[in-house]
């Protein structure tokens, strides 16, 4: 059956590709604006890419920028970071299937921001250098603290990875009828090339033009699909509801967060798992001082705000735009198997409604953003992944820090960069057909379930020891795998079996749960003389961490 | 830091005036968006139906205006700690700093 979805689908997009002689001439034209836009973007992006690399040399500039950055530059990143493909397409996507479960979504997303600027974002930025366990593992035993934030930090970053690399493709497949895989392939490798060479400023940079673009496209969209209705959003809201088969339940809670258990779940991964990416974490390394890292949390936290407002416009104008509209049916698909199936599935709901709205023109426009972001996420996430590899596992577990040189350390971050594109390139091919915003839910879940806990209690409990951490942390990262293992979206959607062993779709509920009481039993039950040192160590992290007294200055560029 | 540095910056007055006042208006403000959100969830939750009751003459429901107000609401929250943090904390801190250094209290 899957192997039939696959045929149908890509006859579709030959069908779509070659089109009647009409069709033909009116996407020709598309094609060729969407293509310059995106050399024009490519081209841009390595310049920045040649700059970076010549201000690149030491490994502080290659992990942070040389911590120069602004707080107002790294807001834009940060929102750059999260303004994903995953939540620019799979939640404006999920608007147009369910209507205000796409909210929902946006919500759980956005109010971690808040919380991490209250409590942990001067911390971080006071105790921290290259990556979230340099403050997990301020105090304890660096060897088995950095391995496990490391392995959390690799989880992640691979999820998260494969949400953008199926994107990615879905996205270039559906433009240039590329085959798939050879889309995936071209993102990996331009990712690669703008990571190895260009360091965190390169990467920064993208990020800070990609959400420019980003946030000046959507507004558009947005505001063309509002003027249809002269502004006005009880007509917008009437229209959807009229041509959605859903109707009226579009506009209320539906059954994508169906029992409590999973609604609770939801906002625990999203909440928590925010503060628990490393990709994020590490942006905060990036800034001068605590008063940047607040600054950029509270531009972040309007842009990414401002963002979802116009994501949800978006979803109800593509209900109203793009269903039912035969131009973006996809026949095939709906011979197979019937409804009203749109080119590329539910997630290009965003990009046809740029050419709804904006033709040809805009549709290039949109897709080059939407490839740009999905560039710019994936060369912040691979830089995360990578740091962690060279950084905590080579120079801090395998040579127990300060014995390595720093240009042996950029280089092992080099190579884990190609080998991390690779990885992504192969699960990117891999999960071609899973929903992209579910995938970025369990990446959530093992960051609020391995990561977040460790850092969090590090940071605020002096009680916390090494064998808390690990054993807490480690069954936390274990609890997520396996639940997400057990539960629908692998075992009954991957593995075919027929009923899922746990039942929910998201186990952050659970496994947050297991991780933060098992970290504090573990904690307070060790008697041992390295606990009891640990302890005490938290005073003078603890002042540290409040003040900023001994923290790293940074150097400007 | 040895352990006379910890004393020393303890037992300065403006590190444990800078210390309460900081954690009672960071964990009070994360409470007002635990709560605020926690309670929107819950909502889902338990009653999906009260964010789909039709507000006003038109369509729209409770729940659009609930979300977007829990958006405005995160926004001005980070902005009312900023303000604090980077104006009063941040002088008292550059205080405590000053006085560390110069080897005072």
């Amino acid at each position: 059956m899957k192997k039939l979805l696959l045929l149908g689908l890509m006859f579709s997009i030959t069908l779509f590709a070659s089109g009647t002689i009409e069709g033909e001439i009116e996407k020709q034209p598309l094609n060729m604006s969407a293509i310059i836009m995106f050399l024009i973007f490519v081209g841009g992006t390595l310049v920045i890419t040649y700059w970076a690399a010549k201000r690149t040399k030491t490994a502080s500039d290659f992990y942070t920028a040389g911590g120069g950055i602004t707080g107002f530059q790294n807001g834009m990143a940060i929102a750059g970071d999260y303004m994903s493909a995953a939540s620019f397409l799979g939640i404006s996507g999920l608007v147009y299937l369910a209507g205000y479960d796409g909210l929902i979504y946006s919500i759980g997303f956005l109010v971690g921001w808040p919380v991490i600027l209250f409590l942990v974002s001067e911390r971080l930025r006071n105790l921290g250098k290259y990556t979230f366990a340099d403050v997990a593992a301020y105090r304890l035993k660096q060897a088995p603290i950095r391995t496990l934030a490391a392995f959390g930090s690799i989880a992640t970053v691979i999820l998260y990875l494969i949400a953008q690399m199926v994107g990615a493709g879905k996205l270039i497949q559906l433009l240039f009828g590329l085959p798939y895989e050879l889309a995936v392939v071209l993102v990996g490798t331009l990712m690669i090339l703008y990571v190895t060479f260009g360091g965190m400023l390169a990467t920064t940079w993208v990020q800070i033009i990609k959400a420019i673009l980003l946030l000046a496209g959507a507004t558009f969209m947005a505001l063309a699909v509002l003027a249809q209705f002269d502004f006005s959003f009880n007509d917008m809201f009437a229209k959807a509801i009229e041509v959605h088969d859903k109707g009226e339940l579009i506009m209320a809670p539906g059954g994508l967060v169906g029992d409590p258990i999973s609604a609770i779940s939801l906002g625990i991964a999203l909440m928590f798992g925010t503060a628990g990416l490393p990709h994020i974490l590490m942006r905060f390394f990036t800034v001068s001082d605590a008063k940047e890292a607040r600054k950029s949390v509270f531009y972040a936290t309007g842009f990414i705000g401002y963002f979802y407002i116009l994501t949800f416009i978006i979803g109800f104008g593509a209900i109203i735009m793009v269903l039912n509209n035969p131009e973006y049916l996809d026949v095939a698909k709906q011979l197979i198997s019937g409804g009203s199936p749109i080119l590329g599935g539910k997630n290009m709901a965003a990009i046809h409604l740029s050419h709804a709205v904006g033709g040809n023109f805009f549709l290039g426009f949109i897709s080059a953003v939407a490839f740009a972001t999905i560039l710019a996420v994936v060369s912040g996430l691979t830089l995360a992944g990578a740091s962690a590899i060279s950084h905590d596992l080579y120079a801090n577990v395998l040579h127990k820090g300060g014995e390595v040189d720093e240009a042996k350390e950029m280089r092992v971050s080099k190579i884990a960069t190609v080998v991390l594109g690779i990885v992504a390139i192969f699960l990117g091919i891999a999960f071609e057909q899973q929903n992209i915003a579910f995938v970025v839910g369990l990446a959530f879940a093992i960051a609020a379930s391995a990561n977040f806990p460790v850092l969090f209690l590090s940071m605020f409990w002096s009680k916390l020891t090494t064998r808390g951490a690990v054993i807490g942390g480690s069954l936390g990262l274990a609890t997520a795998i396996l639940l997400v293992i057990l539960g629908p979206i692998v075992w009954v959607d991957i593995f075919g079996f027929q009923d899922a062993i746990f039942p929910y779709k998201y186990p952050a509920l659970f496994s947050v749960t297991v991780a933060f009481s098992s970290i504090c039993f573990f904690s307070i039950t060790d008697k041992s003389e390295t606990a009891q040192k640990e302890i005490e160590a938290f005073e003078a992290q603890d002042i540290r961490s409040q003040t900023g007294i001994g923290a790293e200055g940074a150097s400007s560029h | 830091m040895t352990q006379e540095d910890i004393q020393r910056i303890k037992n300065n007055p403006k590190y444990n005036e800078l210390i309460s006042k900081r954690s009672k208006f960071a964990w009070t403000l994360s409470i007002i968006m635990l709560v605020v959100y926690y309670t929107f969830i819950m909502t889902i939750a338990f009653s999906p139906e009260t964010l789909g009751t039709k507000i006003g003459d038109g369509v729209i429901t409770l729940g659009i205006p609930v979300g977007i107000a829990i958006i405005f609401i995160s926004f001005i929250l980070a902005g009312i700690y900023v303000k604090r943090a980077n104006g009063e904390f941040d002088t008292l801190t550059q205080e405590i700093k000053d006085e560390f250094n110069d080897g005072k209290v």
